[in-house]
């Protein structure tokens, strides 16, 4: 299936999200890729307050090749990085944030996706490498938020328009595509190591 | 007179080359793995890809924001007047490059932390002196731009001499699976077996990054055991993103050197479906032509 979703999200329209459903979408997204992820997590610990709000938003796992032109920022190119390594903080940021969509590649574990079901989010994946494509949805930077973090690692908050195709691959009924896909491959391989090379 | 301006002129009109286009033989065995693949989720993501292609060529832009850490691979004629100038020439080529196209600071110094924000440092980018040819007037210089995620999943092992082939394939088998979506497949894998570890690395890597789509090693046992390992990473499903699909690998390339009798050498190194390269060739009158 193939939709058309706006931030900010209700928790009705991703409950609706099964694997395999392909999304665009319109609205307002946030960066957040290892040291933006560390400092939410810092933030909770210490009870503060974050300088943006992330209730029915998405997290874009994306560290932007950015310019800056007459004092407005551009994004080049802004596909997205491998999320396993935010697999750390995922789960939490989902539950105490509000977060109903986290976009990225390659997959999540477990963690996040108990998170999906139990709070209502999904993640989904866009084309790794297809940067280009991803800067022509991004309409505008509408802000900057902890630059002292560096330009990849900062919070950008991008409005778009279609962005997409984003591949749901965790659902909030618990399923893991990617995951799924593995195990798989990983049950094959097991079946081609007992079947020998035939070589001349 | 051949200057080393020519050469960098040269080698960072490559750098563009290869940054923004993908080379003919990876274009197209992406184009047939669009053809067999059904599962619209892994449909999509091909789809993306040539639309994210189409829109890099027009707009000059770097096909993906990961622009890599830059190689250069040298095959350098003895008789080439500017042999003394290569490598100022491509570190200056470097810095231009990334300022021009613009490419991604990439370099970082491991120690400090620094990125000095220009894709140079300490053996970056990395220049091999890879082939002298002794009565050759020329110098080619194939240019690899390798982002990060398809570098980071590579393996290597010693496993024990008495597995043989079946043992390279438990390991190329163990790599694909490991690696999963995180590589962004459809990869070009490549295989080093040596008696050292630096040897079977660099051949691995030779293999995954220079070698051309569906070529063939000259040794019909290992043409052989290429196509077979292709087969059977392709059986295991992984497909375009970790999307499942048929295709997980556009092609393996196998490569060996003699090893000593205790050890066995193996090493795996994925490249990513954005497989950029370009070389350039340069005369001893300072004449260039690019090729893909
Ligand atoms: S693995 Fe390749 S295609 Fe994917 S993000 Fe890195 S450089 Fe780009």
């Amino acid at each position: 299936m193939e939709y058309r979703l706006k931030t900010p999200l209700a928790e009705g329209d991703v409950r609706r999200l099964r694997v395999g459903d392909v999304v665009y979408l319109t609205g307002i997204i946030y960066t957040a890729r290892d040291a933006a992820h560390r400092r939410i997590m810092e933030y909770l610990k210490e009870g503060r307050q974050l300088p943006f709000d992330l209730r029915g938003g998405a997290i874009y796992h994306c560290g932007p090749v950015v310019q800056k032109k007459n004092g407005e920022w551009i994004v080049l190119a802004g596909g997205p990085t491998t999320s396993t390594r935010m697999e750390l903080y995922e789960g939490e940021v989902i539950e105490k944030l509000g977060v109903r969509m986290v976009i990225g590649k390659g997959g999540m574990g477990r963690k996040t996706a108990e998170a999906c079901v139990k709070h209502g989010a999904v993640y989904t994946t866009f084309t790794g490498g297809a940067g280009v494509l991803a800067a022509q949805s991004i309409k505008r930077v509408i802000d900057v938020h902890w630059l002292d973090l560096g330009v990849p690692e900062a919070v950008w908050v991008l409005e778009v328009v279609d962005f997409g195709p984003l591949v749901v691959a965790i659902d909030s009924t618990g399923r893991n595509l990617i995951e799924e896909v593995v195990e798989e491959s990983s049950r094959r391989k097991s079946e081609l190591l007992k079947r020998p090379l035939i070589l001349p | 007179m051949l200057s080393k301006e020519t050469i960098v002129k040269a080698i960072v009109e490559g750098i563009k080359v290869a940054s923004i286009y993908l080379p003919p033989d990876v274009k197209d065995s992406l184009k047939k793995a669009l053809e067999v693949e059904e599962n619209p989720a892994t449909r999509a993501q091909l789809e993306a890809i040539f639309k994210n292609l189409d829109l890099a060529e027009k707009l000059k832009a770097p096909i993906c924001q990961d622009t890599g850490l830059l190689s250069f691979y040298i095959k350098a004629g003895a008789k080439f007047p500017a042999l003394d100038v290569v490598e100022e020439a491509l570190i200056e080529a470097t810095r231009i490059a990334t300022r021009e196209i613009p490419l991604r600071p990439n370099t970082v110094d491991p120690i400090t932390g620094r990125n000095p924000g220009d894709n140079t440092g300490r053996y970056a980018p990395v220049i091999t002196w890879d082939e002298i040819d002794p009565r050759g007037d020329y110098l080619e210089v194939t240019i690899v731009p390798k982002g990060g995620g398809s570098e980071y999943v590579a393996v290597f092992t010693m496993i024990p001499p008495g597995k043989g082939l079946e043992g390279v394939k438990e390991v190329v088998l163990d790599a694909v699976v490991k690696a999963g979506a995180m590589p962004c497949p459809p990869t070009i894998i490549g295989v080093g077996i040596a008696g050292t570890v630096d040897k079977a690395v660099s051949l691995a890597k030779k293999c995954a990054v220079i070698r051309k789509i569906g070529s063939r090693h000259p040794e019909p046992k290992i043409a052989a055991l290429e196509e077979q390992l292709r087969d059977m990473i392709n059986e295991l499903g992984v497909g375009t993103m970790g999307m499942g699909g048929k295709v997980t690998a556009l092609d393996v390339h196998v490569d060996y050197a003699y090893r000593h009798p205790a050890t066995y050498a193996v090493a795996v190194v994925f490249q990513c479906w954005a497989a950029r390269r370009a070389t350039v060739t340069i005369k001893s009158n300072g004449e260039y032509t690019i090729t893909q």
